[in-house]
């Protein structure tokens, strides 16, 4: 079955593979032979249709949206989008500038908020789970076992069902609608996950340099610090991209505790969406004010992302 | 010190967010700095250190939270009288109630299945190909974006304008209806088919999911399976049913529980896009009506409950499934 390699089979074997470069030969051939073996699939002229369908579908109507956000706000209640391909282009910032700046949404103050809101939300629950998945996976203590099966059983709670009594007690501590309980917030939601998978990379380090650095008389802080730590920088990557673009994306904290001075993009918008469902020059050009941060991590940091997710979802 | 808790400006935004991360900071270093003295310490000190805090957070913010609700829901809207399960016989007999779970029903077998199904399709046609990073990327990119984001998406595709001579259709998919010779819709309103919409966002955010975690298993599956079947004369759909299929199995099911699960809670595109009206109204969102618009203590918990209950079966098919798997292995 196998042939010489043709240029365009080694070139799609090593974008396939570049993450494992020293099993590239190997997989290569393997690659090939795959290659080989389902040809013919992508020729059938409907799979193709079918798949460029797909792709549209999925990319259309974000295209509108960004089209419309740039176009004036006259146009864009006469006429669609897609006019602007066919004569109708006239393009401005003028928005973006409303959206941003104007009298009664300046969109900069939540995306300001946004920022503050995410960034301890993501260090905090972060920093916590390593140091709790460390203990799980390499310190003997009793109760580890029903510990950690608690902690991984919490991750089905709901939301809903922790928002009221939490609520109470803000209001009851004169702290409601603070950035102080969006964070706590935020990060108590995040552990039972952010553990699990943490704990699941922290467990793929093998034993052996955790027992030499005790050998060594290293403690617990140090070895984590010392030993794990710089092996887990992807595995935290992963979880911290994960981590932000929950926060970022999440309206139903935000909505719940903050304080209408301290929300979130999100529900700034959600809010607009109820309140000026019709102007569509704010709406779009807000909704993309939104996107573009989790949009540019996200593009940025694709690699991680995908890595953290596979190793949730196969491992979980 | 007001902008501890009230910050004006961005300014002492900026700078309370800067004290709150390096007050945890120091507060965590000092437990460290704690167990970690020298001297012979019990290993569950050392272990209290790195876990306890976690398990504070949780048990005060989870565990605690939950059976407060729990309680909650066998009592009246203030939580001044005890009646027993009358939320729960309301939410699951009073029409409208009944009409919301019939809803959410609909979303929670909807969404994960089709966007499954859509997203194993892609995969497997754009697997290999010239195009395979730039195809899944663009089905991808809708992860990143809030519910909130796609739901302004999709409305605006929805948008509906008056069907009169001198009025044009800007949302595109009332135009493509124009296009065709039929009249434009209003399609977040006309009951029942506006659920259908809706879903269709969740599935449009799902399927990279789906496409991402399925496309890895495919390209876990062993050749010599592949290739023995294809001596045995499999290929095209035979090969995807008798060979892809089961071999990803375990994969399908993290998928398929995982969105149900996510859809289950999922209050975003319901909210943004119909507030819940024109009869789209799903669980979760009628358990924020509850609790912050109507005042009703008591059904809004019971509902949170309703919400935790229905994800048992779920979880319950993933570990059954899990188990199988491994003792196939």
């Amino acid at each position: 079955m196998t042939s010489t390699p043709t240029p365009g089979q080694a070139v799609a074997g090593s974008a396939l593979d570049e993450d494992v470069p020293s099993q590239q030969l190997r997989k290569l051939s393997r690659l090939e032979r795959r290659a080989i073996a389902t040809k013919g699939k992508l020729s059938s002229p409907w799979a193709s249709a079918i798949a460029i369908i797909i792709a549209i579908l999925w990319t259309i109507p974000s295209l509108g949206l960004l089209i419309t956000s740039f176009r004036p706000q006259e146009d864009i209640r006469r006429t669609g989008w897609w006019t602007v391909f066919t004569g109708n282009a006239s393009f401005t910032m003028d928005n973006y500038n409303e959206a941003l700046y104007g009298n009664s949404n300046d969109l900069s103050t939540f995306f300001v908020n946004s920022f503050v809101i995410t960034i301890p939300a993501v260090l905090i629950p972060i920093t916590l789970s390593l140091l709790a998945a460390y203990a799980f996976a390499w310190i003997r203590f009793p109760g580890r076992n029903f510990l950690f099966v608690a902690v991984f059983s919490l991750q089905v709670v709901p939301l809903q069902i922790a928002l009221v009594p939490l609520l109470s007690d803000y209001v009851d501590w004169n702290v409601n609608g603070s950035y102080w309980t969006v964070w706590l917030s935020h990060s108590i939601f995040a552990l039972p996950l952010a553990i699990f998978l943490l704990h699941n990379f922290m467990k793929d380090i093998p034993a052996s340099l955790v027992e030499a650095a005790r050998v060594d008389g290293a403690g617990h802080v140090k070895i984590f610090f010392r030993v794990l730590f710089p092996l887990l920088i992807p595995a935290i990557a992963s979880f911290g991209i994960f981590q932000f673009l929950w926060v970022w994306n999440d309206l139903l904290v935000g909505l719940t505790f903050a304080a209408p001075e301290y929300q979130p993009l999100t529900v700034k918008i959600a809010e607009l969406a109820g309140t000026r469902g019709g102007d569509w020059y704010l709406l779009t050009a807000g909704a993309f004010i939104a996107m573009i941060v989790p949009l540019i991590v996200f593009i940025a940091l694709q690699r991680f992302f995908v890595r953290g997710m596979l190793a949730g979802a196969v491992k979980g | 010190m007001t902008w501890l808790l009230e910050p004006d400006t961005t300014g002492q935004k900026f700078m309370l967010m800067v004290v709150a991360v390096v007050l945890f900071a120091a507060v965590m270093g000092l437990i460290l700095f704690l167990v970690d003295r020298p001297k012979r310490i019990p290993s569950w000190v050392v272990a209290a250190g790195f876990v306890g805090v976690p398990l504070l957070f949780l048990a005060y913010g989870l565990l605690r939270p939950g059976l407060i609700t729990l309680w909650q829901s066998f009592f009246n809207r203030n939580g001044s009288e005890f009646i027993g399960f009358d939320n729960y016989v309301r939410a699951f007999t009073e029409g409208q109630f009944q009409q919301v779970l019939v809803v959410t029903a609909a979303w929670v077998i909807l969404a994960p299945l089709l966007s499954a199904v859509i997203g194993l399709g892609y995969a497997v046609l754009v697997d290999r190909t010239r195009f395979e990073k730039l195809a899944k990327a663009l089905v991808f990119v809708p992860m990143a974006i809030s519910m909130v984001g796609a739901s302004i998406i999709w409305k605006f595709v929805y948008e509906f304008r008056p069907d009169q001579a001198n009025i044009n259709q800007i949302g595109l998919l009332n135009q493509v209806l124009v296009w065709v010779g039929l009249p434009p819709q209003q399609f977040l309103i006309g009951q029942p088919w506006n659920t259908w919409f809706l879903i269709v966002v969740m599935i449009w955010i799902q399927t990279g999911f789906a496409m991402t975690v399925l496309s890895a298993a495919i390209k876990a599956i062993p050749d010599d399976i592949v290739e023995a079947a294809r001596l045995d004369g499999l290929h095209g759909m035979g090969m995807f049913r008798y060979i892809t299929v089961p071999s990803i199995r375990p994969a399908l099911v993290v998928v398929l529980t995982t969105i149900a699960m996510g859809t289950l809670k999922a209050f975003d595109i319901v909210r943004t896009m119909t507030g819940g009206q024109f009869g789209t109204q799903v669980v979760a969102n009628e358990f924020y009506t509850q609790a912050f618009r109507q005042g009703n203590q008591g059904l809004a918990a019971a509902l949170a409950v309703v919400l935790f209950v229905l994800v048992i079966p779920i979880i319950a098919y993933n570990v059954r499934q899990m188990r199988k798997s491994e003792e196939i292995r």
